[in-house]
């Protein structure tokens, strides 16, 4: 019980920090637009290409803005020495990284539904009969890239030239979640609908999250001890 | 007192060579290939010692978090290494044996992106190890990449396999699926050998430069603590 309450307050605080400077979300939302863009000039944006190239694109999205996004979340806490009070105070140490974990976890998905919202109406890609599914596998694609990502972004807080530490190290690491994910979404989009397929895919992606948070929370102790 | 190196390097040696009697003596040439099937005996050994040595890394990394022994740090970087080396000799031969035999230098083949990646997962561990300033820090940080390296090298292996089978493509087989000839398997034995020698030799090696490296750190720490007091 303690322990949520504690994990809740971490939560809160990135919350509050993100409302009232509201840096992540917005560089988030601006990289995700001028990815878009430069898909669209790379790509020929006609439906055909659109169907066989919309869920990686839309993927790479999300992880080009998620890396920027998370790059932010222990970068911060280092100014200052933000982190060592964090560390001092009376929580336990799985919670600071659960509280991060939700933190970014939130920010993602709420870049990821206008980046979505965006995408469909630029590329005129229907995404709403199929809305449901969608959000099934963004929350659990995700949340395995979050998982990872907080814990990598704390290890490389402690990098010289972090902002290049996270992407190397993360996306070999979340591939196999970002490749899931890939894979659902293009048959959930698929015309028809490859319902077989993307059952497949979503337990999988399930699966990579529980090993991934786990595994995470076990080792995000030996990353902050001094 | 023996010079654990010195025998090592001297048994790989040895063994290479017979590595290379076996492939290109004893063992016939495959009918379709022909010589250039050669390849496969140094390119599979690698591929193996390339693999394992990351599952090595972790277990010196795990060894460290436990036992806080800076040596078992040492032990992982340099296996990092030398496993690094070793999975870049596959990645080298592999095309070099491709481009004759299926026409292309790359396919993105199961096989083909699992060992990029964990090469990937390499070059990240290393990179992290260089950018990290304090030693005690740098050691425990590698140790947990590393863990999630090792975990993931497994999972990455299993989904290309799933996605494969997901989406069966014609896949461009060596055709070695109906098995070794005896005196192939042999020749693959012995590369093994010789390579996973090799490899314990260069690993040794590596620790002892590691080892120097972080005396000659300490050394130089030292002599500016001094310079500093002097003046």
């Amino acid at each position: 019980m303690k322990f949520w309450s504690q994990t809740a307050a971490i939560l809160m605080k990135d919350i509050l920090t993100e409302y009232r400077t509201r840096d992540v979300l917005t560089s988030m939302l601006l990289f995700g637009l001028l990815v878009i863009l430069m898909f669209h000039f790379a790509f020929e944006s006609d439906l055909e290409g659109i169907r066989k190239f919309g869920p990686g694109l839309l993927w790479m999205t999300f992880i080009f803005a998620g890396l920027l996004g998370m790059n932010r979340s222990f970068a911060g806490e280092k100014e200052n020495d933000a982190l060592e009070g964090l560390m001092l105070s009376p929580v336990s140490w799985s919670s600071i990284y659960l509280g991060k974990m939700l933190a970014n976890l939130l920010f993602l998905l709420l870049a990821e539904a206008i980046i979505l919202c965006l995408f469909s109406f630029l590329f005129n890609y229907g995404i709403w009969p199929r809305i449901g599914w969608m959000a099934a596998i963004t929350f659990l694609g995700t949340l395995g890239f979050a998982s990872v990502g907080t814990l990598l972004a704390a290890v490389s807080a402690n990098t010289r030239m972090s902002e290049v530490m996270l992407p190397v190290l993360l996306v070999p690491l979340v591939l196999p979640v970002i490749l899931s994910a890939v894979l659902a979404t293009a048959a959930n989009f698929a015309q028809p609908p490859e319902e077989q397929v993307m059952f497949f895919w979503i337990p999988v992606l399930a699966a990579y999250d529980i090993i991934f948070v786990t595994l995470s929370l076990m080792t995000f102790d030996y990353v902050l001890e001094k | 007192m023996i010079d654990l190196q010195k025998y090592l390097g001297l048994l790989a040696l040895l063994a290479m060579m017979a590595a290379l009697y076996a492939i290109f003596v004893l063992a016939p040439v495959e009918l379709t290939m022909g010589i250039v099937q050669k390849i496969f005996y140094f390119h599979v050994a690698s591929a193996w010692v390339g693999f394992l040595a990351i599952y090595l890394v972790c277990f010196c990394s795990l060894r460290f978090l436990r036992k806080r022994d800076r040596q078992w740090d040492v032990r992982a970087a340099s296996a990092a290494e030398v496993g690094a080396v070793f999975l870049t000799l596959n990645l080298v031969s592999g095309p070099i044996w491709a481009k004759p035999v299926w026409g292309i230098w790359w396919t993105w083949d199961a096989r083909l992106t699992t060992t990029f990646v964990l090469w990937l997962i390499y070059m990240g561990y290393l990179m992290l190890r260089r950018l990290v300033e304090s030693p005690e820090q740098r050691a425990r940080l590698s140790a947990v990449v590393s863990i999630f390296g090792a975990v993931n090298a497994l999972v990455v292996y299993m989904a290309n396999r799933w996605w494969r089978t997901q989406h069966p493509q014609p896949v461009i087989a060596g055709g070695e699926d109906s098995g070794l000839h005896p005196d192939m398997w042999l020749a693959l034995s012995v590369t093994l050998l010789a390579l996973a020698l090799l490899f314990f030799c260069l690993w040794k090696m590596g620790c002892d430069l590691e080892r120097s490296r972080e005396s000659v750190e300490s050394l130089r720490r030292i002599a500016q603590r001094h310079l500093r007091e002097v003046r």
